[in-house]
């Protein structure tokens, strides 16, 4: 098996194998078995995705056709470009890329900072802080939303980006916090006491070794901030009343009240919102397997 | 990892002379993370308590009223619906994408040729933005045009409403969570299986243990701890992650048939403006969390087996 990353999480070392043993016939007589069950598994689970896919590209009306046409005719791959012109869907894609990107690189870098500082310094009460932030992790997240929105209204807050952004350049990413500090404690210390004796400060440690040391930690917290953000609904729902700020996944809500029944549009709509995360995925797709397992397996 | 590098955990010569400063230090790294946590997590806590005790309708000044959006809550009949359909659908959608992602996961562990792919395919669902795949379910279950009943109806069968009928709107829910929801637990399976040593496996079949009996005997006390965390986090993470499932496709009905815990909370509070019941209805949510936590752990002493506990 080549995904390497997993073995390295729990530092395995030795050989795996299956559940079953057995002679070298009864091996490829089950993995035959296998590869049966498993390719009628993906094709249930890829079903949803070809639907979505083939009523994008229908003509008006063909889509609500029983029993429905799976190859549509024409190809109507205009469909796509009305999907992003039927509503001000860019704009949309604007607010979001500045909420996303804003806050996913503030929050990474503040996690980071938090991270090592509960990983690396000593100060009194840092074990009880430690523990209220795992333990919002486990808080949903409405139960702060009644006064967070008071508090918004009061300060001007609403209908900015500012209640989408600023938690997380706050440290609000709770995992993100937990993962640099794991990471922040494997880095030998050596390094600190060096930097200490040519008169760096703490701030300066973290900046200049840890943060530059964390590579890994980094690109699997950029994804999973990044992908928290984008996917984000509740809170712009709350706090972004105002038209011209709604993100994409507001947007998308939208498509289906002001078109209804133009189904075509609306799945092309949905694939396009789904596409940055694909290409994401794809191109970094180990980070995602780290994250998930870093995540996971601390039972 | 290696264990011969001195590491933060246990500096070899703690430097006393250093600590007062590196406890300014320390403050002062962790400031953001404090001031944060104490404005969005803390501070919102206990106003969320304040407010669930006054009597506050945002149209008129706050009073003060006592226990009255409990005693309320205790005889709204909405309220034990929406804890009855929380309860059903988290309840049902976490243990059986846990069952899910491990039997796909022991199959992907047979050293399988296209795991990789295989993998992909099984954990894309969870990568989609929820308001796309909810919108995408919507269409699926359309009950006219929709792909389940142009499947029901080639082999045979009479067409559902699907999430439009209230015996069947929670169960569809259900189904949707077992489309979307198995990546996550299956990637984390898929490690935790390379962690069981293939010594282990060979001892037991030597012994003559068959394939299930070394499931049941080998794999599974080895993985149990990691099966025990998911189930927790990810029951407490339905409670959240459904809003947007359920918001989008049924928004609760029909009938109040999936109105979940969370989403009857965003009525109260941001539709109808009933910030103080609201605000106890968040906070019963925020206890049964935590009852909930409480409960799993003291389970967990009953069945889960953490790998060298005989010794500590």
């Amino acid at each position: 098996m080549s995904a390497t990353v997993e073995t390295q999480a729990l530092s395995a070392t030795t050989q795996t194998a299956g559940v079953f043993a057995g002679t070298r016939g009864q091996r490829r007589l089950l993995h035959v078995a296998l590869h049966t069950a498993f390719v009628g598994l993906c094709l249930v689970y890829l079903l949803p995705f070809a639907w979505m896919i083939s009523t994008s590209l229908k003509l008006d009306g063909r889509e609500i056709s029983m029993p429905p046409q799976w190859v549509p005719n024409p190809v109507v791959w205009e469909n796509y470009y009305r999907a992003l012109t039927a509503l001000p869907m860019l704009l949309y894609l604007r607010n979001t890329l500045i909420v996303t990107v804003t806050a996913t690189a503030l929050g990474v870098v503040a996690a980071s900072l938090a991270g090592y500082a509960f990983g690396r310094l000593r100060f009194p009460g840092r074990d009880l802080m430690f523990g209220a932030c795992l333990s919002t992790l486990m808080l949903p997240g409405i139960v702060t939303m009644i006064p967070e929105f008071l508090l918004f209204k009061q300060i001007g807050w609403l209908n900015t980006f500012l209640p989408l952004i600023v938690p997380w350049a706050l440290g609000g990413h709770a995992l993100g916090v937990f993962l640099f500090r794991q990471h922040a404690r494997t880095i030998p210390i050596d390094f600190d006491e060096a930097a200490r004796v040519d008169g760096a400060g703490a701030f300066r440690i973290w900046w200049s070794i840890i943060l530059p040391l964390s590579g890994p930690v980094l690109a699997t917290m950029t994804i999973l901030a990044f992908i928290h953000h984008w996917n984000d609904f509740l809170r712009p729902l709350v706090f972004l009343l105002d038209k011209d700020l709604r993100t994409l996944a507001i947007g998308l809500r939208l498509f289906r009240s002001e078109y209804l029944v133009q189904w075509n549009l609306l799945m092309a709509a949905s694939a396009l919102m789904l596409l940055p995360i694909l290409a994401l995925f794809f191109a970094a797709q180990r980070y995602f397997v780290q994250g998930i397992v870093m995540s996971g397996l601390k039972g | 990892m290696a264990t011969t590098v001195r590491t933060a955990v246990e500096p070899a010569h703690p430097r006393r002379r250093l600590f007062s400063q590196q406890a300014i230090e320390g403050y002062v790294c962790i400031l953001p993370w404090l001031i944060g946590f104490l404005s969005f997590v803390a501070g919102p806590m206990v106003a969320a308590l304040v407010i669930s005790f006054l009597d506050w309708s945002m149209l008129a000044p706050p009073e003060w009223a006592g226990l009255a959006n409990y005693q309320r809550l205790l005889n709204d009949p909405l309220f034990y619906t929406v804890v009855y359909n929380t309860a059903f659908i988290s309840f049902l959608s976490v243990p059986l994408q846990l069952v899910i992602a491990l039997v796909i996961a022991l199959g992907l562990n047979e050293r399988l040729s296209g795991v990789n792919l295989y993998r992909t395919i099984f954990y894309l669902p969870s990568q989609m933005p929820v308001v796309a795949s909810a919108l995408l379910w919507l269409w699926v279950f359309n009950p006219e045009f929709g792909l389940a009943n142009a499947l029901l109806n080639t082999i045979g069968l009479p067409p559902l409403r699907w999430l439009f009928d209230p015996e069947l709107s929670k169960p569809s829910v259900v189904l949707i969570t077992l489309w979307g929801g198995i990546g996550t637990p299956l990637i984390i399976f898929l490690a935790g299986l390379q962690g069981v040593p293939a010594s282990l496996h060979e001892a037991a079949a030597i012994d003559g243990a068959g394939a299930f009996a070394r499931f049941r005997h080998v794999t599974l006390p080895l993985l149990s701890p990691i099966i025990f965390f998911n189930l927790i986090i990810g029951i407490i993470a339905s409670f959240q992650a459904y809003f947007t499932l359920v918001f989008i496709t049924t928004q609760g009905g029909p009938a109040n048939s999936s109105m979940i815990f969370i989403l009857y909370i965003y009525y109260k509070a941001f539709r109808d403006f009933d910030m103080s019941y609201a605000a106890a209805l968040a906070w019963v949510l925020f206890l049964i969390v935590l009852a909930l936590t409480a409960i799993n752990f003291l389970l967990a002493r009953f069945w889960v087996h953490y790998e060298g506990a005989e010794h500590s």
